[in-house]
């Protein structure tokens, strides 16, 4: 039985070690959801307007994990516009609409509801980190 | 009397008529509801729908005498007299209920008890009744199979407070052991019920203990509504929780005296149409045969044992064995997480829960931020299980 919503391109993304990192919480910001128990925490800092070593670790499922690595890809060495640009990406791939890549990978959460929060996660992160908060 | 476990589960209409079977192992959450509890609410509401204890009228009558009825049958459920016996709004109103009565009469350097294993609901009412007074709480450990570890309790110890069976676990206290330990020094005990009560009649003045309560909608009724059973020197003596209608005997301008019996407890309309619902659950379920359920519930629980003991890579939060076990199992499977876990297996008709199951300081213990769990009732084949380990296995192909 196939999984549409585990696909290749989704489990890539939750399995790419590229941003991930053994962070303790006085590393950066951290942010849980309260429901499931799910935590990122998220490093990194803002240099010249631009996202800079972000790094993340996620104590999480499988789409949070590829949700925070997609963000990480996305973010890093662009400027703080690009949280607005990823996030509206998401937000339209929950609604059922064709971002692009990555975010076209979370089209299938769009029929699992309950599962919003989780691919949201690594983004309350970032913000917070933004804020300063 | 017969055991019949594919009769038994037509008796529930959820499962009829589906193209695919329904696999519900999350009966921990909520239990799903036979026709004798849709059938009593269906005519309550369309036959004797009205206010209780307060109108003349026909309708008015009736729905006070069903009401009462209803008290009765969850009474007699749980071998307690129905003056003892108090509609909630479920467990956790129930516990908070007490956590608010009883907890009037602790202040500073009071112990309240409780266990690293216990819901939320059994451990934060206690946590804000700490703050609000200056008691202290006492955690009693946890071993490595998810069972309370009786202890000796301090003199200063007012409230026991734990899980009969707990709700990650599927661990059944040793009630004689805490009941003796907390007689030893004049503490009253609670239990939380709401795990127990589902799977079968039990009598909860006879385990020792003060405060039982029990969740409506784990015990196959209606949810909005559970039970407190409280010993009747206790409803004399503690002062009211809610204030409101029903709950007094007379009201001036200078104040009220309270209501005698379980009514002191329920201020306001009570949930009368789930409460009559979990009257009904509570007399069709008196009429089973539990011997041959509770044996039919442990040898599918025992089937969940062993197949997960096969699995490389999971791990049974609890007991591992049978001995004074409920028909939870709760586990962890290393490189996945348990929502991932119970996507998967929702594919294969499986209902699971996955997450902390309102348990957090139990999974810190266990080092975990949350299990899967499989929460089994009398309506649960074979076919359950096999479908369980189907999900499973996917599951651990696509996740690990």
């Amino acid at each position: 039985m196939s999984d549409a919503l585990y696909h290749e391109a989704l489990m890539a993304l939750a399995k790419d070690p590229a941003h991930a990192a053994p962070l303790g919480p006085a590393d950066g910001v951290t942010v849980d959801n309260p429901l499931c128990g799910d935590r990122v925490t998220l490093a990194g800092r803002i240099a010249d307007g631009k996202f800079v070593d972000i790094r993340h670790k996620v104590r999480g499922c499988a789409l949070c994990q590829a949700a925070a690595a997609a963000l990480a890809r996305a973010l890093e060495g662009r400027p703080v516009a690009a949280l607005a640009a990823a996030e509206s990406d998401l937000e339209t791939a929950l609604a059922g609409g064709a971002p692009p890549a990555p975010w076209a990978a979370f089209g299938p959460v769009a029929r699992h509801k309950s599962r919003f929060d989780c691919v949201r996660l690594p983004f309350s992160a970032v913000k917070r980190l933004v804020s300063g908060t | 009397m017969s055991f019949d476990a594919a009769a038994l589960r037509a008796r529930f209409p959820i499962f009829a008529g589906r193209e695919t079977r329904l696999a519900y192992l999350d009966s921990g959450a909520s239990a799903q509801t036979p026709d004798a509890v849709l059938d009593a609410v269906r005519t309550f509401e369309t036959s004797r729908r009205a206010n209780v204890k307060r109108g003349v009228h026909a309708l008015a009558e009736a729905a006070t005498e069903a009401y009462a009825t209803a008290r009765g049958r969850v009474a007699a459920y749980l071998s307690a007299p129905s003056e003892e016996t108090i509609f909630t709004a479920g467990c956790t109103a129930a516990i908070n209920l007490v956590a608010h009565a009883f907890g009037a009469t602790l202040g500073p350097g009071d112990e309240i008890v409780v266990s690293d294993l216990e819901h939320h609901s059994n451990l934060v009412p206690w946590q804000m009744l700490a703050a609000r007074t200056g008691a202290t709480l006492r955690f009693l450990d946890v071993d490595g199979e998810g069972r309370i570890v009786p202890a000796k309790f301090a003199a200063r110890t007012k409230l026991v407070a734990l899980a009969h069976v707990s709700n990650v676990t599927g661990a059944i206290l040793d009630v004689p052991a805490i009941v003796a330990e907390a007689k030893a020094v004049g503490a009253r005990v609670l239990l939380d019920g709401a795990q127990r009560a589902p799977h079968g009649p039990l009598d909860a003045p006879g385990l020792g203990v003060d405060f039982y309560a029990i969740s409506g909608h784990k015990t196959f009724a209606p949810h909005g509504v559970g039970a407190l059973w409280m010993k009747a020197e206790l409803i004399e003596a503690l002062p009211p929780f809610l204030g409101g209608g029903e709950m007094i005997a007379r009201v001036t301008r200078e104040g009220f005296v309270p209501a005698r019996g379980p009514a002191k407890f329920e201020a306001g309309t009570p949930p009368i149409g789930a409460a009559i619902g979990l009257g009904a659950a509570c007399a069709w379920l008196a009429g089973l045969d539990w011997p041959a359920i509770a044996a039919h519930e442990m040898r599918l629980t025992q089937r969940l044992l062993d197949g997960l003991a096969a699995v490389p890579g999971a791990r049974v939060l609890g007991p591992k064995g049978l001995q004074a076990r409920a028909p939870v199992v709760s586990f962890d499977l290393e490189g996945a997480h348990p929502h991932d876990v119970c996507q998967i297996m929702d594919r294969f008709g499986v209902a699971l829960r996955g997450g902390h199951h309102c348990a957090q300081p139990l999974h810190a213990r266990f080092d975990l931020a949350g299990s899967t769990r499989a929460s089994l009732a009398l309506y649960c084949e074979d076919a359950d299980i096999d479908l369980f380990f189907d999900g499973l296995a996917e599951a651990k192909r696509v996740l690990t």
